[in-house]
């Protein structure tokens, strides 16, 4: 199954107006305290940093733990200012990585 | 217990009045008033989503979660649901299997073919002569014409289709079954329903008709209506088929479990459609 996220924006945005940013996606979220039917340990498997970047400079960041839930949801503000990309990035245990690039264009 | 005393000494006095006035009619008029007691009693608990009828005293499950599990099955952009949707999207499209074609293919854009389709099944399959699921419709679909391997029952693949059939359906009727072929497994359906099973020899109707409303430990009965699926359930921390939840049920009571796509399984699912026949389709949902 291939990586799905969710990420919302307001459909326009004013200049200098609070805006939310919600995302989401789809994670195991394994907490390596589990055990399979056949016993053996469920090895850990969880994103362990979410940031998003506007135009490569980063707006907002959050580390995320075992107990967090399967397929992370994430919502927060920002001061819309200048319109650009909008680069969600997802860091995981086993080397997970995931991109998401999005357009904001501010009015 | 107050209110309910309340509402009993107001029947009486009312039903003493009509006898008085016209007592041929009272028993229409008394119907009327316990219909309308009973839709008041549910406003004050019972918030939005259209019911079937007005007075339609079936409710979805929709209806006895909390404010926020609402609220994140109806915004799409949290509903965790949407994620196998956006999948079962891309594999509508996508090539695979041994013959290397796509349900595209020969259904087309599934926003016109596939419309309604979710509040239609279980429904009766002519090859295999018996009613199938849509997971199962959708299982043997590929394994017939993508030449998938049917192993993964209820895989995430499955899901993800159904979940994306389901999107098509939200806000259809769920149908009432007139298949002919159908009948007596809808009938089978409903003997199960009624039947006491497990080691704590209970029914599907001894909570969900009996009970519906009461709580079991922290949770809220629901009646049971199969309004949502595949539902993203919170406890499971994924998207699941209805099979699955009555294999949860039947795991409860400690009776034996019925395997997916078995032919008890689809006799109940058949029954529970034609139970809430009528509601509205809500496409893929969230359950605690």
């Amino acid at each position: 199954m291939s990586i799905q996220t969710l990420i919302d924006l307001p459909p326009s945005i004013m200049r200098g107006a609070l805006i939310r940013i919600r995302v989401s996606i789809s994670h195991p979220m394994e907490t390596g305290y589990r055990r399979s039917s056949e016993g053996e340990r469920l090895s850990r498997n969880i994103i362990k940093k979410f940031s998003c970047m506007l135009n490569g400079d980063l707006i907002f960041s959050a580390d995320l733990y075992p107990a967090i839930s399967a397929n992370p949801y994430l919502s927060f503000q920002h001061r819309a200012a200048r319109s650009g990309e909008l680069t969600f990035l997802w860091e995981g245990d086993g080397g997970f990585k995931h991109v998401e690039r999005v357009i904001m264009s501010v009015q | 217990m107050i209110s309910l005393g309340l509402r009993g000494s107001l029947r009486c006095r009312l039903s003493r009045i009509l006898i008085q006035r016209d007592s041929f009619k009272w028993h229409a008029l008394m119907a009327v008033f316990l219909t309308c007691v009973f839709s008041c009693s549910q406003a004050q608990t019972v918030h939005s989503l259209p019911t079937a009828k007005p007075q339609d005293a079936r409710l979805s499950g929709f209806e006895f979660m909390g404010e926020s599990t609402r609220a994140l099955q109806l915004d799409a952009s949290q509903n965790p649901a949407m994620l196998s949707v956006r999948e079962g999207e891309q594999l509508w499209s996508a090539r695979i299997g041994s013959k290397q074609a796509a349900c595209q293919d020969c259904h087309g854009n599934a926003n016109e073919s596939m419309r309604g389709i979710a509040s239609r099944y279980p429904a009766w399959d002519g090859a295999i002569k018996r009613p199938v699921s849509l997971s199962h419709r959708i299982n043997l679909c590929r394994s017939r014409y993508l030449g998938m391997d049917q192993s993964l029952i209820e895989g995430p693949a499955t899901l993800a289709l159904e979940a994306y059939l389901a999107l098509q359906s939200k806000a259809d009727r769920i149908t009432s079954v007139d298949d002919p072929n159908v009948l007596p497994w809808l009938e089978n359906g409903h003997r199960l329903f009624e039947k006491r099973i497990g080691q704590i020899a209970l029914s599907c109707a001894d909570c969900h008709e009996h009970r519906a409303g009461s709580r079991l430990g922290a949770s809220v009965i629901p009646q049971a209506h199969p309004t949502a699926y595949p539902v993203y359930r919170l406890q499971w921390q994924s998207l699941g088929a209805l099979s699955r939840r009555i294999r949860g049920c039947f795991s409860g009571i400690r009776a034996e479990l019925p395997e997916p796509y078995s032919d008890p399984m689809v006799s109940l699912e058949l029954y529970l459609r034609q139970r809430a026949a009528g509601m509205p389709h809500e496409g893929p949902g969230v359950r605690p």
